[in-house]
């Protein structure tokens, strides 16, 4: 297998058992350089898994891979050089200060100390941390464990980045930062391999996304391209009274009604015309509406229509 | 292996040795904790039981007083205890996931064990000397000559070498730092079944054979002989024998767990 010249990331057939339980079940992937892909789905599905293996951490049972053109078993010492890795538990060191888990990290790296000094000075500074850099780890918050991570994770200045699950516990905000950080790195030409249960994330960051769901891939393709292998979006009438709605349901013909919410969905392309249609419609009715929302269709949705499971149903399993 | 494999090699584990003393200096009671229970023994049965064990002991132990007799394996059961704390520290870092961020990192495998090793003998040294400091407070009387002492100060880092690569192999093993703990109770515990606290031949005929098998006896009687001239005879050679053959499998064992990857999947 030679991976082309745009692809920073290529496996084929990738297998993994733990015991009886097939956790990964032949898994391909070609991720083109400076791009976000997103493995997506429920805890359980393999995401982890598959980036241990292709941060050569874990062995495969099956299939090949290469990272920057490196196979992950015959060189997993050039593979471990050009990535980098940021798990959703912080991979810090409690005892150092923030200064001092970066100055590892440059050690490690063999860069000379001066070089290390700048660098970590210079992530200090871009993930916030300048306040903080000379207390304990133990004493940071979560959103700060995890941008020191990050940051750590670029002292080496990797090409391929592993994402597992970045945002998973943070709070919105800290999220809002690391979305903007990604798309700083892939603007750098970095490529990131992103794990997120979240589908929003998904469709925030990614180009192209995998639906991973029990340690197989279910669909691929770009968020749109998922969004639109499901059925159409509509406008959600919301009534206050039984007899508005009756009376909206006659009137609009094609719909689905729900008695019990006071709702009524028209189906709708979400497009400016057929919305303006639809409110003229009601307008000439003189019918009553207490809200009006529009639903196209999310990753929820596609998540749904591609696994047969709702995709928070499956969160619990292990 | 070449040159800049070597270079590299040493270059992190120095990095990472840095790092343990980091820890060390920031958390002195890694260090301290190694030797309450040994300078505690020494009190106990020095002050305690010093009086009847000497008179017990006057026979095997003629002209020298308890705390001369007890000392040398009180300063060796330092090494077990200090042995404790680095199966705590390395179970600790597994769970905390930093060696996680290593594994993925291109670092020679050797260098994140072997700078714990590396910090840990410094600590158990440390640890080793205090409790020398404390005996000779007591009434400790060493006859040694400085060659004697050099190898002495050899015999106590032999033990630190083999038992700390044991431990951290009970750390990599352990998923818990209190299986850790409980795992290392064992090099902690077997100086009492040793000729330690009182010669071999006056024990029960089954116990007897157990203190004069184990490894802890020649080692002891080694160090007993170098501080005090009590005679050694054959000791040296079985305790540098035990040493290498538990430094080892320690080693061994360790480098399996450390390389196996991962002790819990998460998926």
């Amino acid at each position: 297998m030679t991976a082309s010249r745009s692809s920073a990331l290529k496996a084929e057939g990738l297998r993994k058992s733990f015991g009886d339980k097939v956790v990964l079940d032949g898994i391909d992937l070609d991720i083109a350089q400076g791009s976000v892909y997103a493995l997506l789905g429920p805890n359980g599905a393999g995401k982890t898994t598959t980036v241990h293996i292709l941060s050569t951490v874990l062995g495969a049972d099956g299939g090949r891979a290469e990272v920057a053109g490196f196979d992950i078993a015959r060189e997993p010492e050039a593979v471990r050089a050009v990535i980098g890795v940021t798990g959703q538990f912080s991979a810090v060191d409690n005892l150092l200060t923030g200064t001092e888990n970066l100055l590892l990290m440059a050690d490690l790296h063999h860069l000379d100390r001066r070089q290390g000094r700048w660098l970590s000075e210079q992530l200090l500074e871009r993930f916030d941390l300048v306040q903080a850099a000379g207390q304990m780890v133990a004493t940071y918050s979560g959103g700060m464990r995890r941008r020191l991570d990050l940051a750590m994770t670029l002292v080496g200045r990797p090409e391929v980045i592993f994402l597992d699950e970045p945002t998973t516990g943070l709070d919105p905000r800290s999220r809002r930062t690391t979305w903007q950080t990604v798309r700083d790195l892939v603007a750098d030409g970095v490529t990131i391999l992103l794990t997120t249960q979240y589908l929003d994330e998904a469709d925030e960051l990614a180009d192209r996304i995998g639906v991973l769901d029990g340690g197989r891939l279910v669909a691929e393709g770009t968020p749109d391209e998922l969004k639109r292998r499901v059925p159409g979006g509509h406008a959600r009438l919301q009534f206050r009274h039984l007899d508005d709605l009756d009376a909206a349901a006659s009137a609009l013909g094609q719909a689905t009604r729900d008695g019990e919410a006071l709702t009524l969905d028209v189906p709708t392309d979400g497009s400016p015309q057929s919305l303006k249609y639809l409110l003229d419609r009601l307008d000439q009715e003189s019918l009553t509406v207490d809200s009006f929302t529009v639903h196209t269709p999310d990753l929820d949705d596609v998540f749904f229509a591609l696994t047969g499971h709702p995709h928070q149903q499956n969160e619990a399993s292990p | 292996m070449s040159t800049t494999t070597v270079t590299c090699a040493v270059r992190d584990s120095t990095t990472m040795f840095r790092r343990d003393v980091r820890h060390s200096l920031r958390y002195p009671l890694m260090t301290l904790s190694g030797m309450i229970v040994p300078v505690f023994l020494l009190l106990l049965f020095v002050g305690v039981f010093g009086n009847t064990l000497r008179a017990g002991l006057a026979a095997a132990n003629p002209a020298h007083s308890y705390v001369d007799y007890l000392a040398p394996g009180i300063i060796l059961m330092t090494v077990g205890s200090s042995a404790a704390a680095t199966a705590i520290n390395i179970c600790t870092d597994m769970s905390e996931g930093i060696i996680g961020r290593f594994r993925t990192m291109a670092i020679t495998r050797t260098s994140v064990l072997s700078g714990q090793v590396l910090g840990s003998l410094v600590r158990t040294v440390v640890s080793g000397a205090l409790v020398v400091g404390v005996a000779f407070g007591l009434g400790f009387h060493a006859s040694a000559s400085p060659l004697e002492w050099s190898a002495a100060i050899g015999v106590y880092v032999m033990l630190t070498v083999a038992l700390t690569w044991l431990t951290v192999a009970f750390g990599l093993a352990s998923s818990t730092p209190a299986g850790a703990n409980s795992l290392s109770l064992i090099p902690q515990f077997l100086p009492f079944i040793s000729s330690a606290f009182v010669p071999v031949a006056t024990m029960p005929a089954g116990v007897r054979w157990f203190a004069e098998h184990q490894p802890f006896t020649p080692v002891i009687e080694t160090l007993r002989g170098l501080l005090t001239g009590a005679p050694i005879g054959h000791n040296a050679i079985l305790a540098v024998g035990w040493c290498a053959a538990v430094a080892a499998s320690g080693y061994v064992w360790a480098r399996r767990r450390y390389d196996k990857g991962p002790a819990t999947q998460a998926h």
